[in-house]
């Protein structure tokens, strides 16, 4: 049986080391099992979350060896196991404990956003949707929340900037805004309040999203277009030509 | 005595998962103060796994489909002893319970018309589950979560319930802590909401996260509540097997549904076998007729694939144990050879990349390996069907941790719709029964000072037992001793082996402070897991018969009297009580449709 070296995060408030673990390695295994096996074996009281084992859930979002990651979707044979395997906490939020991060002002910017404003439904009683309509938002509500977009969001890792809502709820309102059904204009709240126009579209979030949403492509850049036209900004025209390559999308907001 | 944080509301939702935040919405819809509690954080709770769908009969794949045709369909796959009166009121109200989630946000995959996209699932006559690809427990849960954030309740995230609070008869609270901080916190209610999912932690190879420790059936069977048909429990037919690390996790029913078939090592699909008398009539005989009615024939019958979960469940074992198995020790599920490739990554997307990540596998050109995997338990706490009110005055359950609607075998597809259906009527009624009551009665200072005690026993330095290893260990008796099949021998060996684990139980010793300390968290599930393996067991070895997900090598045929009655578990004086009752008759406007 082959065995990997740990090399663990422990601590409180952001003040800790790093541990070193002993981890049986099994075929198959992924990250998550071996902090598992440190936790049942070595430290009983090892923080971390997680839920679904399956990459759904997006609780066990951590950093491997400096990236951030889901700890049940990275295979440990994707991994050199000649050098320690570096296991930290998310680094764009508040440590708590170990593994686990203060992750509750993403639950405050989502109650911050108005929910789906739905027109009335047809006579018959039904929503009528066509698929092609609703293809683009579907990818949105794949979002598993791991907040990993948000970890890695250098506007919001630059924490003078308060106003910023980061990748996850943009999507969230693109999601919104593009909804076939939904009656609100949201662009207004876009720019002042979700600070849409600090974005400059790095692509982080997308690089790092494990449901590999094209969350500036096909989120992000879509209402910035919205937005520019919307309040006739005179770089709208310039914006449109230089991201001339981004995908159309349904005109309602305009 | 520690001085501990102190919340009142005039219902207390605990669980987080479809049904609590359904309840939730449906409480504070009614103008009543509520608190929702959850393990997690929100939006984590096991509902994001559910994959295939939600069943109601929208009938728009199918317009011979009606609510009959699902109440027919549900009785039929839990083998005859549903509560009735649960079964009718879900069919009625499912489809409205779907179609509304629409308004908040949720958005089905389509028909060409425009409308809520069906897929065929085990068990249903006809195409019946809504869904999105195969996330739609996500898209179940966050509409839910993103519609509830504004309806006014409050949410207490990463919070745990130890014990209910119950004075003069009555539930008025519940005592738990915080996970980050270890305080603990006392909520003050004049009803709470059972919504605490299932059990599935009990077994080794499970489909269940960490948070499916029988919370609720324990919570509520330690107040004094009813369980009722706790012998049911589901293996899903499909969970991965291999790699080890991964066994158990859920392969969607949808697999099957959009026409994946069973393969067993002779490369012989094999379910044409294990058809039983009462679903000839409707199964396929032929793989040419199979192959019509992927085709969209109309008048060819269902693949045996989709016979109910308990029947493919027990046939995947069968193949096995005949030495038929894949190299794993499961079977070959085949969609490869029945969809192009970017069919199966539309309609699956989540299983293709699940494979991809996990397994090193193209299901788009290579079969899956899977077998059973603890998935769901029927049985729960039983609840009044109009009402959802526990044997407990003020006490409500819905979702998994309420029992009675799937009888022995839940179809696949009904869970997500239960969530909705009594998650929504458990909200109004316990909304409506707090309306009536002037003040939630205050816990004795005593009883707090009880479960402050108990909560931090497995801090005591005296002790010696690993809760991990005794929860480990537990999965195991489990596993060999009231798993998929069961004969008298091993329950009673497994009855007397809970006994030794109760013992250790006691033992546990927890390392390290109250600040996020899962092995007190284990610690403390662990007596509730306890609680709960004993009732299945028990359960288990009083039904002398088998039917569906309750398989008896001594008695594998089903029995008449047993088709009549349902089993209930409570507390009598300190010890588990059983007894067997017999079934209201179902009507004859009921009785018909069958």
């Amino acid at each position: 049986m082959a065995e990997a070296q740990f090399k663990v995060f422990r601590g409180e408030g952001a003040k800790g080391e790093l541990f070193e673990f002993p981890v049986e390695v099994t075929e198959g295994m992924v990250v998550l099992d071996a902090v598992q096996q440190i936790q049942s074996r070595h430290a009983n009281d090892l923080a971390v979350r997680w839920n679904c084992r399956a990459g759904k859930c997006g609780s066990c979002s951590a950093e491997v060896n400096g990236k951030p990651r889901l700890m049940c979707m990275t295979r440990m044979d994707e991994l050199s196991l000649d050098v320690p395997v570096l296991i930290e906490p998310m680094r764009g939020f508040p440590h708590m404990k170990d593994l686990v991060t203060d992750v509750s002002r993403n639950y405050e910017i989502n109650k911050k956003i108005r929910p789906l404003t739905p027109k009335p439904r047809e006579t018959d009683g039904t929503y009528r949707m066509q698929q092609e309509d609703i293809e683009r938002i579907q990818e949105f509500h794949k979002c598993i929340e791991c907040f990993l977009c948000q970890n890695v969001c250098h506007v919001i890792r630059d924490h003078s900037v308060k106003e910023f809502a980061g990748p996850r709820f943009l999507i969230r309102i693109a999601s919104l805004a593009m909804h076939p059904l939904d009656t609100l204009n949201r662009l207004k709240e876009l720019k002042d309040v979700f600070g849409l126009g600090y974005c400059n579209i790095t692509k982080c979030c997308t690089e790092v999203c494990p449901e590999n949403i094209k969350i500036t492509d096909n989120g992000i850049i879509p209402l910035k277009e919205r937005v520019a036209g919307a309040f006739y900004d005179p770089l709208a025209w310039l914006w449109k030509n230089l991201t001339s390559n981004s995908k159309k999308i349904p005109e309602k907001n305009k | 005595m520690e001085s501990y944080e102190v919340k009142e509301h005039d219902v207390l939702v605990i669980g987080a998962g479809g049904a609590g935040l359904r309840a939730a919405i449906e409480a504070s819809a009614q103008g009543v103060s509520v608190g929702l509690v959850c393990k997690s954080l929100l939006g984590k709770a096991h509902t994001v796994m559910a994959e295939g769908g939600m069943a109601a009969s929208l009938s728009n794949a199918d317009p011979r489909d009606n609510w009959e045709v699902h109440f027919r369909d549900t009785i039929r796959g839990g083998k005859h002893i549903n509560n009735w009166q649960m079964v009718e009121i879900f069919c009625q109200e499912a489809a409205d319970r779907v179609s509304e989630l629409e308004e908040w946000g949720a958005l089905f995959d389509r028909t060409k018309e425009g409308l809520i996209a069906q897929r065929n699932f085990g068990g249903h006559r006809y195409p019946r589950l809504a869904h999105v690809g195969d996330r739609t427990g996500l898209e179940l849960i966050r509409t839910l979560q993103n519609y509830g954030i504004h309806q006014g309740f409050e949410v207490y995230m990463e919070c745990c319930v130890v014990e209910l609070i119950k004075e003069k008869d009555q539930v008025c609270g519940a005592f738990g802590f915080w996970r980050e901080s270890g305080q603990f916190i006392v909520f003050k209610a004049k009803s709470v909401v059972l919504a605490t999912g299932g059990l599935g932690k009990v077994y080794r190879v499970t489909s269940n996260s960490w948070e499916g420790t029988g919370d609720g059936h324990a919570l509520a069977y330690r107040a004094g509540a009813e369980l009722v048909d706790m012998e049911f429990v589901q293996f899903h037919p499909t969970g991965m097997v291999w790699p080890p690390s991964v066994q158990g996790i859920l392969v969607t029913e949808g697999v099957r549904g959009e026409g994946g078939i069973l393969k067993n090592s002779d490369g012989k699909r094999f379910m044409f076998e294990y058809i039983p008398d009462a679903f000839a009539a409707e199964t396929s005989d032929s793989e040419e007729e199979a192959s019509r009615w992927l085709k969209g024939d109309p008048e060819a019958r269902r693949p045996p694939e989709l016979l109910t979960r308990d029947v493919v469940a027990k046939a995947i074992r069968s193949e096995r144990i005949a030495g038929r198995g894949s190299p794993h020790g499961g079977a070959f599920l085949d969609i490869a050879s029945q969809r192009d490739a970017e069919y199966i990554k539309k309609k699956l997307p989540s299983m293709y990349h699940q494979f991809m990540k996990l397994g090193n596998l193209d299901i788009t050109s290579t079969p899956m390996e899977v077998g059973p995997t603890c998935h769901y338990v029927m049985g729960g706490v039983r609840v009044e069907p109009e009402t959802a009110m526990t044997t407990v005055k003020g006490l409500f359950a819905a979702g998994e941790v309420a029992g009675g609607l799937h009888g022995a075998n839940r179809l696949g597809g009904n869970s997500l719709t239960d969530l909705l259906v009594f998650g929504a009527r458990a909200g109004f009624h316990s909304a409506k029964y707090s309306k009536e009551i002037a003040e939630a009665l205050n816990p004795s200072e005593d009883l707090l000072k009880k479960m402050e005690r108990f909560s931090l026993e497995p801090f005591d330095p005296e002790r010696t037992e690993n809760p991990y290893s005794v929860m480990a260990d537990l999965q195991e008796t489990m596993e060999i001793n009231a798993g998929i099949v069961r004969t008298k021998d091993e329950m009673e060996k497994g009855l007397e082996l809970l006994q030794d684990l109760k013992n250790r139980g006691e033992k546990v010793r927890v390392e390290g402070n109250r600040q996020y300390n899962p092995a007190w968290h284990y610690a403390l599930d662990l007596k509730n897991l306890l609680c709960v393996a004993e009732a299945i067991t028990l359960a288990a070895l009083n039904r002398e018969e088998s039917r569906g997900g309750h398989t008896r090598e001594d008695f594998p045929e089903s029995s008449e009297y047993f088709q009549n009655v349902n089993s209930f578990i409570s507390d009598k004086e300190g010890s588990m009580f059983i007894e067997n009752r017999e079934r209201e008759p179902m009507p004859e406007h009921l009785e018909k449709l069958l």
